[in-house]
């Protein structure tokens, strides 16, 4: 894998066009099919202009998850209906890294609209786990994890709506961010469910992390829900966790917990114990129902989401017009895939007359009971840990015919997106070979405690090191 | 449960067009995934108020400003169809 | 508390018709849309010209609010005698059609910035007050073309999305209407009031769009929509109201379904697509947030102008004048600013009637507002005409040739010799037509009297206008 630092003394060494050539040459000959969309023709050039650029990331190559906005590079959402898509405007993400002076080689791949756990439902085929490549890297933000993993780029962008960058995260070994609901502005990602999502920064170390973190973080006047974070998020990237206390909560190890997840999440806990830290056992009694709250809210906020795509404005068209309805019908029964239509239809059902207090209110309902589990539970804590996985990655195809099956998966990390707050994942134990990932969680806005437990454990532990063969 | 008369009208209600050997594989599929959703029922929520937001915030606006407009083309350049600067769409009925 | 049902009354006819209304306003004067920082000045200019990733519903692309877009619709509110609500919110309205970029529009629903308001009008049995249900916000379509004419016909459908997201205020009243001519009224006077508040140009294409709600007892609901004047909305009504009567007469039912109004032929067609299930989806938008704006309502109700019904009433005491010279001053803002500059300098009444039944007419008929005349010409001419310097017939000349070709009054008074002719040349006038024409006054004297109107015809040609009718007709039966 790649940091940040070296990536710039290799600026420094040669120049940031060769850095940049050098990055798009990896991509190319890359056997994950991380990415959608390289920038091939304007990126040397745009590397050329970083020249004497004083910005945090002057130069550094960054790749970004297909369901965000980039002015002239096709956005697809790894969708056949955005097929095409070049947008004429710049996430608030994008304006940042752009401003620090990185580059934007590309798009990553990812489950179709961020819908899934495995990166399988991607319409330009599923991204492999360069750790295994019989196994999924996680979804949604697969590409983003896995091109990290394969030490093709330095740093990424994912998204995290259920665990979306904190599950790729787990499965690739490498380390990422779900922050506070409003730290990041959301205008320009394209929405699956918006009241549950975030952009997430992935990198390959936590300090780097913390700094793609620190760069995109903070008040966006477009985004009605931003809210100003923390000014510098870097001084969180201390050595101590001395007199933390830290939450255990025995529901997030429950039924069908691998064993050597579990082993290794417990050891984790111990060496932060080692280090000067404190845990204790929290109860989370409403966890059981986070996952089926989670999926109705989702389902339910992207039917709406999603009524957009018509093939009018933007996507794709089909070569016959009939009347409106039935063009709009036939355009979005071929150009959306299985598992987004099954969202779609089950959302729609879910916000229906007579179904509406049943479902969505109902799950909105249990979100607040999730919510003050959290609040409950960090009170008398300052971070909580927890497996983010329940298992490492599993295999390709395993699971994608039976949604439900698929759906239990992100059994540990709905929770955090149902209640806002901040989550990082980072790589905590290997088992057969394959990275398991440490979930740490924290009070809303309170990311400096998790970066510091994180960055703590990083640099008294060497999972960090360890990076997949690539040949 | 969901019969296959209800998934062809939330097929409709989504326009998604679902031809007629398909919609009992859909009817199973949701009913499934319907009866997990089925366990919130246990939970007690009747003092409880739904979350529509994480934050609780209020007023957030923006001053009546006029900003940059994309041009005609930078508008219409993704649209399969257009004509004269509009959007081409197929009939209403 | 409210007297909402005080006015309420009985059916007008056995038939008994209800009409509530929805009228969507734009918010026009503001400077920008809803939820962007697009331009309103749209209406010149080509087709997707005004448009930004949040009005062409980009993906990605978020809303925020437009703070004074909040302000004018309180001040409506407050100007509709509504209660302004502690807790506001945004949701969406799900359903599908090619102007609505997202695939659902913001709007309120359960919780509206207004409710609970009225507006009296001028009733078929008199002031009747008409319940406004609630106003709540939202955003405006784009706008279709549909080629080759009708809906119904076309082949295909343009999009211009410069009107999506320009902000609408929807008033929502009770069935409380009885006729389409109070419908028309109530229109009026919302756009009157509308006009006041100085948040609505109401003279730009579709900035008051009018649904209208029809039932006749005993029979179903049917919702009239693209009613674009308020002459459209009483035809469509009336239209309405035959059909359904008909309907019931011949033993039919009257289905609720939405019927569009095709202004061109006056009639309202069946729009039924496809057996359409209204299933709308509400539920909250999360890309924006509550609004808690009740406490702004005190500031903005000092802000409020004096409205229509309550400045009618001033100037019916304070200048005298009838209650109908009072209603038609107060009908358009413009008009009762012009009309209390006027009456600052001259006599009231003597203005009122210049105004109101005089230069009104010439202004409709010309297609013209007030700002095409000076209040300080209508000073001078109302002066002339006090002095008796110049005749009522004249004075009409001078509103005429001022609206066609400039000037002020004692310009054109001086340019046409208009001041009344002194009465030694009228005088000198009637002698010289009575000698130059002694058939006529033969005739006269025959006992045919239209032989005066000849005769007087002839002294106003040698007095270019100049004398007044009565006295040279007086004179010349005098004399002969
Ligand atoms: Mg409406
Ligand atoms: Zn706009």
């Amino acid at each position: 894998m790649i940091t940040v630092s070296q990536t710039l003394e290799a600026i420094q060494d040669s120049s940031a066009e060769e850095v940049v050539s050098q990055c798009i040459d990896r991509i190319e000959a890359s056997k994950f099919n991380t990415f959608i969309t390289v920038a091939k023709e304007s990126v040397l050039e745009v590397a050329g202009e970083t020249e004497g650029h004083t910005g945090p990331l002057a130069g550094v190559p960054i790749a970004i998850k297909d369901n965000i906005s980039t002015k002239g590079i096709q956005t697809t959402c790894a969708s056949r209906i955005l097929g095409g898509y070049v947008p004429p405007y710049d996430a608030h993400v994008i304006e940042r890294l752009k401003a620090a002076g990185a580059i934007i080689v590309g798009k990553l791949n990812m489950d179709e609209f961020a819908m899934g756990t495995s990166t399988e439902t991607s319409h330009y085929g599923p991204t492999l786990n360069p750790w295994n490549t019989e196994t999924v890297p996680g979804g949604s933000s697969g590409g983003s994890a896995a091109t990290i993993a394969a030490g093709e780029v330095p740093l990424a962008l994912g998204s995290d709506t259920g665990g979306s960058v904190r599950c790729p995260a787990s499965f690739c070994g490498v380390v990422g961010l779900k922050p506070t609901y409003g730290v990041i502005s959301r205008y320009g990602l394209i929405s699956y469910a918006n009241s549950l999502e975030q952009i997430g920064p992935i990198a390959s170390n936590v300090a780097d992390m913390t700094l793609l973190f620190n760069v995109i973080a903070g008040h966006d006047q477009r985004d009605s829900t931003s809210v100003p974070g923390e000014k510098d998020y870097t001084k969180a990237l201390v050595d101590d966790v001395k007199g933390l206390t830290i939450g255990v909560p025995k529901e997030y190890f429950g039924d069908g917990l691998d064993q050597a997840v579990e082993k290794s999440v417990w050891d984790s806990v111990h060496r932060l114990e080692d280090l000067g830290a404190s845990w204790q056992e929290v109860e989370m009694p409403h966890t059981k129902y986070a996952l089926a709250a989670y999926y109705v809210i989702a389902m339910s906020e992207a039917s709406s989401n999603l009524a957009r795509f018509d093939g009018m404005r933007y996507g794709l068209r089909l070569e016959k017009d009939h009347d409106w309805h039935t063009t709009y019908s036939e355009i979005r029964a071929q150009g959306f895939g299985e598992e987004v239509k099954r969202r779609i239809l089950l959302g729609t059902y879910a916000l229906s007359a007579g179904y509406m207090d049943k479902y969505y209110l109902k799950a909105l309902k249990v979100r607040t009971l999730i919510k003050q589990d959290f609040e409950r539970a960090l009170k008398s804590t300052d971070v909580l840990i927890a497996p983010t996985m329940p298992t490492p990655a599993f295999k390709l195809g395993e699971k994608i015919s039976d949604p439900l099956t698929l759906y239990m998966a992100d059994v540990n990390t709905v929770p955090v997106n149902l209640s806002g707050v901040p989550s990082v994942s980072l790589p905590c134990g290997f088992s057969d070979g394959l990275p398991i990932g440490l979930q740490i969680m924290g009070k809303h806005f309170d990311e400096k405690t998790i970066i510091r437990t994180a960055y703590t454990f990083e640099q008294n532990t060497n999972f960090h090191t360890k990076a997949p063969e690539v040949v | 449960m969901i019969t296959t008369k209800d998934v062809e009208h939330i097929g409709w209600l989504a326009r998604l067009k679902m031809e007629e050997e398909q919609l009992e594989g859909y009817a199973d599929q949701l009913n499934s995934v319907l009866d997990y959703f089925g366990q919130l029922d246990e939970v007690d929520t009747k003092e409880v108020e739904p979350t529509y937001h994480v934050l609780e915030m209020n007023n957030v606006f923006r001053d009546d400003e006029v900003t940059d407009c994309l041009t005609q083309d930078e508008a219409t350049g993704n649209a399969p169809r257009t004509q004269d600067g509009y959007f081409k769409a197929p009939r209403i009925i | 508390m409210r007297e909402e049902s005080l006015k309420l009354r009985p059916y007008l006819d056995e038939v008994g018709v209800m009409i509530g209304l929805e009228i969507h306003v734009q918010l026009n004067k503001l400077n920008t849309k809803i939820f962007c920082g697009c331009p309103l000045d749209y209406h010149d200019d080509g087709p997707n010209t005004h448009t930004c990733p949040v009005c062409l519903g980009l993906p990605g692309s978020l809303p925020v609010i437009n703070r004074k877009a909040v302000e004018y619709s309180i001040k409506v509110g407050l100007a509709l005698n509504c209660s302004i609500e502690e807790h506001t919110q945004f949701y969406r309205k799900n359903y599908y059609y090619p102007d609505l970029p997202k695939g659902f529009q913001i709007t309120q629903y359960d919780y509206p910035i207004a409710s609970s308001g009225y507006i009296n009008i001028e009733g078929e049995d008199g002031e009747v007050r008409i319940r406004i249900n609630r106003a709540h916000m939202e955003e405006d379509p784009g706008r279709l073309v549909h080629e080759g004419g009708s809906i119904e016909r076309s082949k295909y459908t343009l999009i211009d999305y410069n009107r999506s997201g320009v902000a609408l205020l929807e008033i929502v009243t009770e069935p409380d209407i009885r006729s389409p001519k109070e419908a028309r009224r109530f229109l009026d006077k919302l756009r009157n009031i509308l006009g006041y508040l100085d948040v609505v140009d109401t003279t730009l294409e579709g900035s008051m769009r009018v649904d209208a709600n029809i039932s006749l007892s005993g029979g179903s609901r049917s919702e009239v929509k693209n009613i674009s004047s308020h002459k459209g909305a009483e035809r469509a009504l009336l239209f309405e109201i035959v059909r359904q009567k008909n309907l019931l007469r011949r033993g039919g039912k009257v289905v609720q379904e939405t019927r569009h109004f095709d202004e061109a032929r006056g009639v309202t067609v069946s729009l039924r697509t496809k057996e359409e299930a209204h299933d709308y989806r509400y539920f909250p938008e999360a890309d924006l947030v509550s609004l808690r704006v009740a406490d702004w309502a005190p500031g903005i109700a000092k802000t409020l102008p004096e409205l229509p019904d309550a400045r009618r009433q001033r100037f019916i005491t304070h200048y005298s004048i009838t209650d109908d010279h009072a209603k038609s001053l107060t009908s358009e803002k413009q008009v009762a600013d012009f009309y209390e500059q006027v009456a600052a300098e001259v006599d009231p009444k003597l203005a009122a009637v210049w105004i109101a039944d005089v230069l009104k007419g010439e202004l409709n008929y010309r297609d013209l507002g007030i700002d095409a005349f000076a209040s300080a010409s209508m000073v001078q001419l109302v002066k002339l005409l006090a002095g008796d310097k110049i005749t009522e017939q004249s004075g009409v000349e001078v509103i005429r040739t001022i609206l066609d070709e400039g000037g002020t009054p004692d310009e054109v008074v001086a340019a046409k010799g208009l001041l009344k002719a002194g009465s030694d040349l009228v005088t000198a006038a009637v002698e010289e037509v009575i000698s130059e024409n002694p058939g006529a006054v033969e005739d006269y004297q025959n006992g045919k009297q239209e032989a005066v109107n000849f005769l007087m015809g002839q002294v106003m040609k040698k007095t270019k206008g100049r004398a007044d009718a009565k006295e040279v007709r007086k004179m010349i039966i005098q004399r002969i």
